[in-house]
């Protein structure tokens, strides 16, 4: 029998011979060509673990660290492990309800899936971290603890020009794409954090972990071989001198404005206050949120770094740079006097321009009286040069200078937000909707010889105007960083090493200007900066201005630098619609900054008291409380029934009792659409871009549509 | 023959297949280590620990070394004399399950031993192949009656029977295993491929709903009488023997099926069956209420079915062509794959050694059956010969089921990896009866009846 059916032994073969067969093709696609699998092993099986490296700090001028790094916490679920967890004594430390305790549930399982952590609650306040600490077992193993690197500010100063890191969104990533930045990450937002991200950050380490099908992490990929170490971010030091910037910020407490101090010698910014400031600490930690947006909606604007983005007619402070380029065209002399009868006639008819002081002046004397007339004769000469063929090359001339002086453009320091200003040029008044070419003269912009009308400059540029003819005759890019710990890898630091001097002026020349400007403090419209054995030169100015054509008090400038002999300091104040004069508020300010800085602290009780006495000089103009009261008032319109409570108004429509024009609306909900945007403070402000209008209008330029785009606010 | 009067445990034994078996059981050791072993531990503690399963595993290893080195001492005549009696006391422990059984995973077929669990249709395997070697051996069957057909096919499948009511349908599967044998044995091709078609029917009527196969049976009908239309006119018996098949196939699906899930099995049973390969019982009674946990109990398990496919195939398919090495394979380290260390075990090697090293346990598995169709051919006795095909078919059947399950060729059913799924019960029967295989391979000149 055996024999019998012998070749069925052949079949049984192939039967398993053909099943193997299939099986080995099916297991070829599988392993061979089917890459997706390795993809979706890697993704469950693998773990790319982001180590992220100490940010680096920045330390001052004195090597004081002005910002470093401190560890938080953040109260972490995995969704899928909470069930059995003691909800409400959760929600008892937290202090939320159980509503907005499934709200977050919800949110992180959308997020994360719910069994991959999420932040339940970022960043704790010590309380609920010793309170969580307390009871913490209670919650596990849904909750945990992780830790979090954040940013300190040891003297929580600077919050303008340290500026802070925020998450990065969605549009950041994709300018940032090959950078390795992933969501949820955070990075540099504003001031020194943004623009020197890449030397702060770091390199971020990457180690690669199994993962169980838990996703917990159990062991490293095989030991570690595909790891990257993380290196910290590196250190920077920086020119500020943070106890001047406190100084500083004091001073300008209860003010609108600014101060700028730089070093003329090395351009490094000695000390940047914009005020009114906000403290740095209120954007780390878990009310970041909220403090954020109060800054935000404040009218005062806070989170506006007035030192670089606000611009203002120079007023008077512009004349010092009008004399050195009237000396060095020599289109007058060191002895060269001018007569002002009461205002300046060289335009004939028309409203004249006043001065304020009757007498014949020198150059000298004309800086230290600040007398408008001298000027405004000065730069007549200048525009009218026969030189030069016409007035649109003279015109161009001038500007030379002016961009030489580093006004007009963009100086290029190390904070954001940098604003360029404005200087006028022929091509300018050249446009048909302003006058048309050949339609305009030097009446037609004279008041620019005193600094108003088209002339728009920062006050980091007014600064760096001090610096210039302190170093008689060039600047070095204003900085906040002076060196780079392990060195400048991405060469940021290069420009700030190099003398800006585009044109030669002699030194004879800024002599004259320096007794002029050391006449100011000594005895002209500048005394009030005055500080015992220090020979200060400075420049008041009194800087007219208007909002929505209504003229508004006026600013108050004062720029200065110190000693004449060997500047060490050139500053710049200015306190915002403050009236009176330039000498008035700025210059003591001015005055106690440098000799807090050159003498290194105030000891003398009449000064220390003259601190305390500016610092609490309330000099905030009326419409920001009016902004504020308006603001509240449009908080609780919202909420009509609210009000028909507490009998403010009567459920009627038209007695809802709250004025607001729609221009001011507007600015509103563009504010709060900016804020909703892109988070940043809106630039295009009302308060901030002041109209240009000439100090006096003459009547034939009252015909013309003056600037159309430029007086609307 | 010549030594004969000396006998040595190792006189005419095939070392190739021991080789083979060891070899394959080492790989299997290897492969639970690599599946459970996680790099603080002790390797040798936890291998000595029996806590661990490889460390198990190692143990039963010992163990079926034992137990073969004792089959290979006993006497060949043994296992033709008690194929009857051990048959008998197969299906006595099979019905003693139902009393006795411990329920482990959801079937009720174990029988606690104390130190292992033994799982007697797995067992009763090797009875079954014993006493249909014996029937089909006897001088007085005529496998080419029909009586003895169908004697041997109610030897062969009464286990299994058995076993579906214990709702382990994947073992039960196994015993179409025997239609090998029966078909080497003369059993016309017929019923080979009756037995598959079948098997795949039963699948396809679980998989899918009645309606749309019907619909389905009543295309490919038409199909192949249209496509025949000329053969037909010659002879009227093909299109015959097409509407026979069409009708058989209909009434199987549309009558038969349903009316074992919906009268003769309990409801328990046939939500097991319809569970094994990841559907939904479409028999339950619809006028009961499940309640919500019930509902979710099942949703859960065939989630949980998918997922296994689904992980198993990722493990494999991230192997590529050389692996991730040993115990490198993320998959298996994260304890992806569920069930990884018995009916998965595939999916190691799949991702440590990826497709070379797949390939590779194929080829053995392969040379394995191939050897022991061979050694089949070479026995003089019949007995001898039915077993080895018996034993072959077994060893297949478990094989490509259960690689055709982890690379998601099959629906999920619960079968293990010869020598090399973790398991006493499983390493046992398949020692077993390699063994008494190699011992009567050993004895090939003696004529056995």
């Amino acid at each position: 029998m055996s024999v019998f059916n012998q070749s069925r032994k052949n079949v049984i073969r192939l039967i398993f011979v053909v099943l193997f067969l299939v099986i080995i093709g099916r297991l070829f696609t599988l392993q061979l060509f089917s890459s997706k699998y390795r993809i979706q092993a890697d993704d469950q099986g693998t773990f790319r673990k982001v180590v992220y490296p100490d940010r680096g700090i920045i330390y001052d001028r004195k090597g004081k660290a002005i910002l470093e790094n401190t560890t938080i916490y953040d109260l972490m679920v995995i969704p899928g492990k909470i069930k059995g967890t003691d909800t409400l004594a959760l929600c008892n430390v937290l202090g939320i309800d159980t509503a907005e305790f499934h709200q977050r549930i919800i949110s992180a399982i959308l997020k994360n899936k719910s069994y991959r952590p999420s932040i339940f609650e970022a960043m704790l306040t010590s309380e609920k971290l010793a309170k969580l600490n307390e009871s913490m077992y209670k919650f596990e193993p849904g909750y945990y603890l992780q830790e979090r690197p954040v940013r300190s500010y040891p003297f929580d100063a600077a919050g303008n020009i340290l500026g802070y890191l925020s998450e990065v969104d969605s549009g950041f990533l994709k300018n940032h794409k090959t950078e390795g930045y992933q969501m949820g990450d955070y990075a540099g937002k504003v001031g020194l954090e943004k623009n020197y991200e890449k030397v702060l950050m770091g390199q971020r380490g990457i180690e690669f972990w199994k993962r169980d099908k838990m996703n917990r992490l159990t062991d490293r990929l095989e030991n570690g071989r595909f790891d990257t170490m993380a290196i910290a971010g590196q250190n920077m030091y920086s020119a500020l001198d943070v106890e001047l910037q406190l100084l500083g910020e004091k001073l300008m407490e209860n003010k609108l404005g600014s101060i700028v101090a730089i070093d003329p010698k090395s351009g490094g910014i000695i000390c940047m206050v914009s005020s009114p400031n906000f403290k740095p600490k209120l954007l780390t930690g878990a009310d970041r949120k909220k403090h954020i947006t109060e800054l935000l909606l404040n009218p005062a604007l806070p989170l506006y770094n007035r030192a670089v983005s606000a611009t203002y007619s120079p007023g008077s402070t512009f004349k010092t740079l009008q004399a050195l380029v009237a000396l060095h065209e020599g289109v007058i002399t060191t002895q060269t006097q001018v007569s002002c009868n009461g205002a300046f006639y060289g335009c004939g008819t028309g409203k004249p321009m006043k001065c304020l002081d009757y007498g014949t002046f020198s150059m000298q004397s004309a800086i230290t009286k600040s007398d408008n007339t001298y000027f405004a004769t000065v730069m007549q000469k200048i525009i009218n040069n026969p030189k030069y063929p016409n007035i649109d090359s003279s015109l161009a001339n001038w500007d030379r200078y002016m961009y030489a002086f580093g006004l007009g453009h963009k100086l290029g320091v190390d904070v954001p937000s940098e604003t360029k200003g404005n200087i006028p040029t022929p091509e300018y008044f050249n446009k048909p909707k302003i006058f048309g070419p050949g339609k305009w003269n030097y009446c037609s912009f004279r008041s620019v010889s005193i600094g108003q009308g088209e002339v728009n400059v920062t006050p980091l540029q007014v600064a760096n105007e001090m610096a210039y003819i302190a170093n008689k005759g060039w600047y070095k890019i204003p900085h906040m960083i002076d060196s780079i710990e392990g060195g400048d890898k991405f060469d940021m630091l290069t420009k700030f090493k190099v003398r800006q001097n585009a044109i030669d002026i002699p030194d004879s020349i800024f002599e004259v200007v320096h007794n002029g400007m050391q006449g100011v403090v000594d005895a002209g419209t500048g005394t009030g900066a005055k500080v015992p054995g220090i020979n200060i030169c400075g420049k008041t100015g009194t800087v007219e201005n208007y909002e929505h054509g209504v003229k508004q008090p006026n600013h108050s400038f004062f720029c200065a630098f110190a000693p004449r002999e060997n500047p060490k300091i050139a500053i710049m104040c200015v306190v915002e619609n403050s009236g009176r004069f330039g000498g008035t508020y700025a210059a003591p300010i001015v005055g106690l900054m440098i000799e807090k800085y050159l003498k290194d602290s105030i000891t003398d009780k009449g000064r220390l008291a003259k601190i305390e006495s500016l610092s609490n000089l309330n000099l905030i103009p009326a419409r920001i409380y009016r902004e504020i009261r308006r603001q509240d008032s449009l908080l609780h319109s919202k909420d009509a029934d609210y009000l028909s409570e507490k009998g403010i108004i009567r459920k009627a429509k038209d007695t809802l009792g709250i004025e607001v024009d729609d221009e001011d609306k507007e600015s509103l909900d563009k504010n709060k659409k900016d804020t909703i945007n892109n988070g940043t403070i809106p630039t295009k402000n009302k308060e901030v871009k002041l109209p240009l209008k000439t100090a006096a209008i003459l009547p034939d330029q009252k015909k013309k549509p003056i600037q159309k785009d430029s007086i609307q606010p | 023959m010549y030594q004969q009067n000396n006998p040595t445990i190792s006189k005419g034994v095939d070392w190739l297949i021991i080789w083979l078996y060891a070899a394959l059981c080492i790989i299997g050791l290897i492969c639970i280590f690599s599946v459970e072993y996680r790099s603080p531990d002790s390797v040798l503690q936890s291998f000595l620990g029996f806590k661990k399963n490889y460390s198990k595993q190692l143990f039963y290893f010992a163990a079926c070394i034992l137990i073969a080195i004792f089959i290979l001492l006993t006497d060949s005549k043994l296992f033709t004399a008690t194929a009857n009696l051990s048959y008998l006391l197969g299906i006595v422990l099979i019905l003693a399950t139902f009393v006795f059984g411990k329920e482990i995973k959801g079937s009720k077929s174990w029988i606690p031993l104390g130190f292992m669990n033994l799982q007697a249709v797995e067992l009763c395997k090797i009875f079954t192949a014993l006493a249909l070697s014996k029937y089909l051996s006897m001088q007085e069957t005529d496998f080419r009656k029909r009586q003895s057909q169908l004697i041997a096919a109610a030897i062969a499948f009464a286990p299994a029977a058995f076993s579906i009511l214990q709702g382990e349908t994947g073992l039960a599967l196994v015993y179409f295993a025997f239609l090998i044998p029966m078909y080497r044995e003369g059993l016309p091709a017929f019923y080979l491929i009756f037995g598959a078609a079948m098997a795949v029917l039963l699948i396809v009527s679980l998989l899918f709903s009645t309606k749309s196969l019907l619909i389905s049976f009543a295309v490919m009908a038409f199909l192949l009488i249209y496509f025949n239309r000329r053969l037909i006119k010659r002879n009227k018996n093909i299109f015959l023997s097409i509407v026979a098949v069409w009708i058989f196939c209909s009434a199987f699906v549309g009558v038969v099926v349903p009316f074992v899930f919906k009268h003769v099995l309990k409801g328990y049973q046939s939500d097991r069956i319809f569970s094994m390969v990841g559907v939904d019982n479409p028999y339950t009674d619809k006028t009961a209420v499940l309640t919500d946990t019930e509902e979710k109990e099942k949703k859960k398990e065939k989630d949980k079915q998918n997922y296994n496919v689904k992980q198993s195939i990722i493990a494999i398919g991230s192997g590529g062509f050389a692996g991730k090495g040993f115990m490198k394979g993320t998959q298996t380290q994260g304890d992806f794959v569920p069930e990884q260390h018995t009916d998965f075990i595939f999916t190691s090697v799949g991702e440590n050694f990826g497709f070379w090293g797949s390939a590779l346990l194929m080829l053995i598995y392969l040379g394995l059956l191939l050897r022991i169709v061979s050694i089949a051919e070479r026995q003089r006795s019949t007995f001898s010969r039915v077993y080895a095909y018996s034993v072959a078919g077994i060893i297949f059947f478990h094989v490509a089921v259960n690689i055709c399950v982890t690379i998601g060729l099959a629906p999920v059913i619960g079968i293990t990896l010869p020598l090399m799924s973790y398991g006493g019960s499983s390493m046992l029967t398949f020692t077993i009866l390699i063994f008494i295989l190699v011992k009567l391979d050993a004895d090939r000149q003696m004529v056995l009846r």
